[in-house]
């Protein structure tokens, strides 16, 4: 099971480019809005085509643009769970269902329904139509319908993105058990670190339209090797970097910190804001605390740098006493708490 | 009192009607999904109709269907029929000018649609033929139902391109419009009247129809996704 894409796209000054594979089980594309992530998804199902390259699942090619192949979207087997779910709101619950598989003879149409219809919990609404429907009935009856259609491949476009903290919750449980039903590759579309930590093992991350090596979701938390890798797990503060003798000089705090690796291709060093700590540690920078935010299960304190630029400070409400606005204060910042950067 | 005008006002309406909902409705289809220029200036060439005088309109369709002109001379020639002056020369006057209603309400309609839902037909291996009069079409019902009501309107009261096109025989070419000012050039003011009260009904009821059609597109029909769960 796999699905393997390369693609290239130019939309005006915006450049496409993405390369991942799924290799089975669930892979995140994690990047921020306007990245490109649902034109990648768009591409992948058909509904755009790239300017070049390959999409190829489960060794059938779905798109080759050298040798000319551009399967259309009703070819490609891939399904495709829309931001909205995209139910045909003119139809009931049992008519969107029988869209797709309309192709079958009448009886075989009936049974599969019904076990669809069983299996997620839809018995009684098949004559609602979707405005009649709750969001999470919504999506099991768009979930439903996708794999009806009996796709290879699953595409999920930030199916949790339009909900409320709740409902979301209760919706990612949901999807959780009715995908583990599903034997093929799935590839999930967020800006959420949570979500994607929550779901998915493996992430490709998409910056401005081009896309890292896959790794696992892990690795991209605790040990992230980009800017935007780094932004993406959650990463507060960074510093424009270069290695010295003594450790990294860091331009915008106006220190040189001592980290537990090097590497010469570092531009850029980063710090998590639950890092910062007031026992002593490898390094330390005097600052002067400009504001103290008084979070629900934190506080978060902003402090200024001898080299002018901010950090951000974030404890638990019973770690330390918050300090005032105008105090100098001395923090400290392991040397394995660095995390080494490249643009 | 000869109902002929009735009669031929009503055929010439629902024709021009039948014209228009396939023509406007493929245009409007077709043409939203051109490159940017091309799109404006069809666009205007398909909308001049609607702000053009019907005298202009039925001039420049004179200039090609009248029988020493190219396309009148023709079917003349291979057909040994005038394309003018016949009950039905009507229809090509009428049709260019309630064309742009349906292309126009048809295009808004159209552009209202939420391309998802086209999409994901396309995902699920829904042909476009199935697509577009099955889920496009029923979502756009609202706004194409009004365009064909608007252009038949439009199609009852057709004067000046008629009268040009189809010119005024009675029994023959007389539509209510033309009847009208044929009365009142001879002066029979009863008779007029109560085609008057004939067309105003008319229209009082076609006028009704649209307001009832958009009071139904008005009222809520999709309700937002709720929270709770209603099994």
């Amino acid at each position: 099971m796999s699905l393997s894409v390369s693609i290239k796209k130019r939309l005006g000054s915006f450049t496409l480019d993405v390369s991942l594979e799924t290799n089975g089980g669930m892979l995140a594309l994690l990047g921020a809005s306007g990245c490109g992530k649902s034109m990648t998804l768009k591409c992948i199902a058909g509904i755009e085509t790239p300017d070049s390259g390959r999409i190829v699942l489960n060794g059938r090619t779905l798109y080759d643009s050298q040798a000319r192949i551009n399967l259309p979207p009703q070819k490609r087997r891939v399904g495709y769970l829309f931001q909205q779910y995209a139910l045909f709101p003119n139809m009931t619950v049992a008519q969107n269902l029988q869209s797709a598989v309309r192709r079958l003879p009448r009886a075989e149409q009936k049974t599969r329904i019904a076990e669809k219809l069983a299996a997620f919990r839809l018995d009684g609404l098949e004559k609602r139509r979707p405005s009649e429907l709750s969001s999470g009935q919504q999506q099991r009856v768009a979930l439903a319908r996708i794999l009806l259609s009996e796709p290879e491949a699953l595409l999920l476009d930030e199916p949790f993105s339009a909900l409320d903290d709740a409902l979301k919750w209760k919706l990612e449980l949901e999807l959780m058990e009715l995908l583990d039903r599903f034997a093929g590759d799935v590839l999930f579309v967020s800006h959420s670190r949570d979500e994607v930590t929550r779901l998915c093992e493996r992430v490709c991350v998409l910056t401005d339209g081009r896309s890292a090596p896959v790794t696992t979701v892990k690795g991209l938390m605790h040990a992230p090797n980009t800017i935007s890798a780094a932004k993406l797990s959650g990463c507060k503060n960074f510093s424009a970097a270069k290695r010295t003798e003594n450790g990294f000089e860091c331009a915008d705090w106006g220190v040189t910190l001592r980290a537990a690796a090097s590497d010469p291709a570092v531009t850029c060093v980063g710090v998590r804001a639950h890092s910062l700590r007031f026992e002593p540690a490898e390094n330390a920078i005097d600052c002067t605390v400009t504001r103290v935010i008084d979070n629900v299960f934190s506080y978060i304190v902003m402090l200024k740098t001898p080299g002018g630029g901010p950090l951000r400070m974030e404890f638990d409400k019973d770690r330390y006493a918050p300090p005032v606005a105008g105090a100098s204060v001395r923090v400290y910042i392991g040397a394995e708490d660095i995390l080494l950067l490249q643009e | 009192m000869d109902l002929f005008p009735l009669y031929n006002s009503l055929r010439i309406a629902a024709i021009c009607a039948v014209i228009v909902f396939f023509t406007g409705i493929a245009a409007a289809y077709y043409i939203a999904k051109l490159p940017r220029l091309l799109k404006g200036v069809l666009d205007v060439l398909l909308t001049l109709p609607l702000v053009l005088p019907p005298t202009v309109v039925g001039y420049l369709l004179l200039l090609v269907l009248g029988p020493k002109r190219i396309i009148g001379s023709w079917f003349l020639e291979v057909f040994n029929q005038k394309l003018v002056m016949q009950w039905w020369s009507a229809i090509f006057a009428v049709s260019a000018v309630v064309f742009p209603l349906m292309y126009r309400t048809a295009r808004g309609a159209f552009e209202s649609f939420d391309e998802t839902l086209a999409q994901a037909g396309r995902t699920l291996g829904l042909s476009n033929t199935y697509i577009f009069w099955r889920i496009r079409m029923p979502c756009c019902r609202q706004g194409v139902i009004a365009g064909v009501v608007l252009a038949f309107a439009r199609a009852m009261g057709e004067f000046g391109a008629t009268s040009m096109i189809a010119g005024y025989t009675p029994g023959h070419t007389a539509t209510i419009a033309t009847e009208v000012y044929q009365l009142w050039r001879i002066g029979s003011d009863e008779l007029a009247l109560k085609w008057i009260a004939i067309n105003v009904g008319l229209s009082a009821v076609v006028m009704l129809a649209v307001n009832l059609l958009e009071r139904r597109n008005r009222s809520p029909r999709r309700r937002l996704p709720s929270a709770e769960v209603r099994t």
